[in-house]
């Protein structure tokens, strides 16, 4: 009798989570488990939209690798942006975090100050930096050759189009500034007064309570952040978009990575590929190779479940 | 107002020399920070006051090098409303937010509500997917999925290959909702059940009205999503104007007013101004959402 009724409890509780969870299982399956295993089986096939697929073996993985030449390209940018801009920005993410929580008259003028950058839409502000960096007439260039520093061509010249992305993503500081914060009020105080009666310099303080208190942010932020720069699509795209004038519309079709390949980034690849040289097979081939680096940055946050799940009942 | 009172220098009686150069040090603290806190505050928002000004310049000065307006031109406003194409691009972009927002929130709840408050079996794999789909860059899957919008469902040149997906749970909500949902303690939802709530009462009438502040949260991100989204327009309604967002037309605007910096400059101004404004309404919830994708645990 018991059991009978336990059993029945315990199917009545799974159709429960079941119902619960439907939304999210049919989102899976049809936007996510279906596709990423067409995007596998595509990898091998030549297709270009109109002629039914045929079989190709390994060729479009030979192909991309060895004679796609936007590839390697857009695998150095994406390092450099790992390397350069990520550590940028999880620093100046720490310097702001930790200059709004020593400020004390105003903090909440500043705060949103320096939080609303990072709420301008991708396009808006990347014109608005295309805008401001352009080496014409454009306001930055204005200032720096005012007080005599030699004005760089920015986005449009390759040496420079990446230091120019980089600028606008520390403009767009407030996610990281947030979070920084968040960490930086949460350090105890009393460990702050201890170590102020053992007679420490600041920077004692910073390095040996401070630090070791957020290093679990900051690795956070260095792994999303790299997560980011590697999916970074919108404003590169668009910032080499506009600078090379060219007009979109009819007829008209843009290489991604103006000035010469230095904006391209793996996502623009797929678009390229797909979109622009019709070959759908190669272009899954490069959305496999984002798929895995991906993952692999997630594999790496979710080791550490203390920063990104929390235990849950 | 008040805070100016903070400030660590007010007048008193004299006091020992040693008092007084660690109040000497304290000013001096506070105004090197204060000082950094300006230069901080300029380089964030010099841009948008540049962008400004451009916007209000005659053509024929916004293409010298001057900072400031000659004469303000309001007018240039009202030519980014009258271009062909720029209401559209709005009222587009309501639909895709608005739309794309309730939808989103109303299939992410239950979801988010299971993975933080009912036992199974496989709730870490499941948690651990959804982390997954939240990491995705959608350029990963775009090939098929164009292929099965546009090839068989005949939907490209619409808004819907972009909104009907979120009516199956977004996987940034669930997360976000879940981490929200994880600190209400069970006791709420165990005491309604105890009072004859079935599973769905107990949803909408107990956690629900608890979990505001993070459906708030929620809400605001996938609005915004939704309004910067440029990827999406640019694979399903680049070949159809009359479903373009703003985000997108913004782009072409800058092809079509090809050196027309002012009209630019005042079309970003008007994409940016909504974004800003929902932003000053509800700065809390959402500042509470940043801290909560990474920080609470």
């Amino acid at each position: 009798m018991s059991t009978v009724t336990l059993a029945s409890k315990r199917r009545r509780s799974a159709l429960r989570t079941l119902a619960f969870l439907s939304p999210w299982l049919i989102g899976f399956a049809v936007f996510f488990a279906y596709p990423m295993i067409s995007t596998v089986y595509f990898s091998f096939m030549h297709y270009d939209g109109f002629k039914p697929p045929t079989w190709s073996g390994t060729k479009n993985w030979t192909y991309v690798f060895e004679h796609y030449p936007l590839f390697w390209p857009a695998l150095r940018n994406t390092l450099w942006l790992v390397v350069i801009m990520v550590s940028l920005r999880v620093l100046f993410g720490l310097g702001i975090g930790l200059l709004i929580t020593k400020i004390k008259t105003g903090t909440g003028v500043f705060r949103t100050l320096f939080y609303l950058p990072y709420l301008a839409p991708p396009v808006a502000a990347t014109m608005a930096f295309a805008f401001l960096l352009n080496p014409g007439t454009g306001p930055v260039n204005s200032l720096l050759e005012k007080v005599g520093i030699p004005a760089p061509g920015w986005f449009n010249d390759p040496n420079w189009s990446k230091p120019g992305l980089t600028l606008m993503f520390l403009w767009g500081i407030g996610d990281l500034m947030v979070i920084f914060m968040a960490a930086l009020l949460d350090v105890p105080k009393e460990q702050y007064e201890a170590a102020e009666l053992d007679g420490t310099s600041a920077w004692q303080r910073f390095r040996f309570v401070t630090l070791p208190n957020i290093a679990p942010i900051i690795m956070f932020a260095v792994v999303t952040g790299v997560i980011q720069a590697m999916q970074a699509y919108t404003q590169p795209l668009v910032a080499g978009k506009v600078a090379s004038g060219v007009i979109q519309g009819a007829g008209t079709i843009f290489e991604p990575g103006y000035p010469e390949h230095s904006t391209l980034t793996l996502p623009q690849l797929v678009y390229n590929l797909g979109f622009q040289r019709f070959d759908y097979g190669s272009a899954c081939v490069v959305a496999l190779v984002l798929f895995t680096l991906s993952m692999a940055f997630t594999a790496l946050l979710m080791r550490r479940r203390g920063g990104l799940i929390q235990a849950g009942d | 107002m008040t805070q100016v009172l903070d400030r660590p220098v007010e007048v008193r009686v004299p006091s020992s020399p040693a008092e007084r150069t660690a109040r000497r040090r304290a000013l001096l603290e506070w105004i090197a920070i204060h000082s950094l806190g300006v230069a901080a505050a300029l380089f964030f928002t010099l841009p948008f006051v540049f962008v400004l000004l451009t916007s209000l310049m005659s053509d024929s000065q916004s293409l010298s090098r001057d900072l400031i307006p000659h004469t303000w031109e309001w007018g240039n406003y009202k030519s980014v409303l009258d271009t062909p194409g720029f209401l559209t691009w709005w009222k587009n972009t309501l639909i895709y937010a608005g739309l794309g927002t309730v939808l989103s929130v109303v299939s992410s709840i239950p979801v988010a509500y299971a993975l933080a408050k009912f036992r199974f079996r496989g709730r870490n794999l499941t948690l651990m997917l959804v982390i997954s789909m939240m990491m995705l860059p959608p350029q990963v899957v775009v090939i098929p999925m164009y292929l099965f919008w546009a090839k068989q469902l005949d939907l490209s040149g619409t808004l819907w290959p972009m909104i009907i997906p979120m009516a199956f749970g977004d996987a940034f909500s669930i997360f976000l909702l879940r981490q929200f949902l994880t600190t209400i303690p069970n006791e709420y939802v165990d005491a309604a059940r105890v009072d004859g709530c079935g599973d769905l009462r107990t949803l909408l009438r107990v956690v629900i009205p608890m979990a505001k502040p993070g459906i708030a949260a929620v809400a605001l991100f996938q609005f915004f999503y939704a309004w910067n989204d440029y990827f999406g327009p640019q694979i399903y309604a680049s070949e159809n104007p009359a479903a373009w967002t703003l985000s997108y037309g913004l782009e072409s605007f800058k092809g079509a007013h090809h050196t027309d910096w002012n009209l630019t400059m005042a079309a970003t101004v008007l994409v940016m101004a909504p974004v800003i404004l929902v932003f000053f309404f509800a700065q809390k919830a959402f500042v509470e959402g940043v801290t909560l994708t990474g920080v609470k645990g």
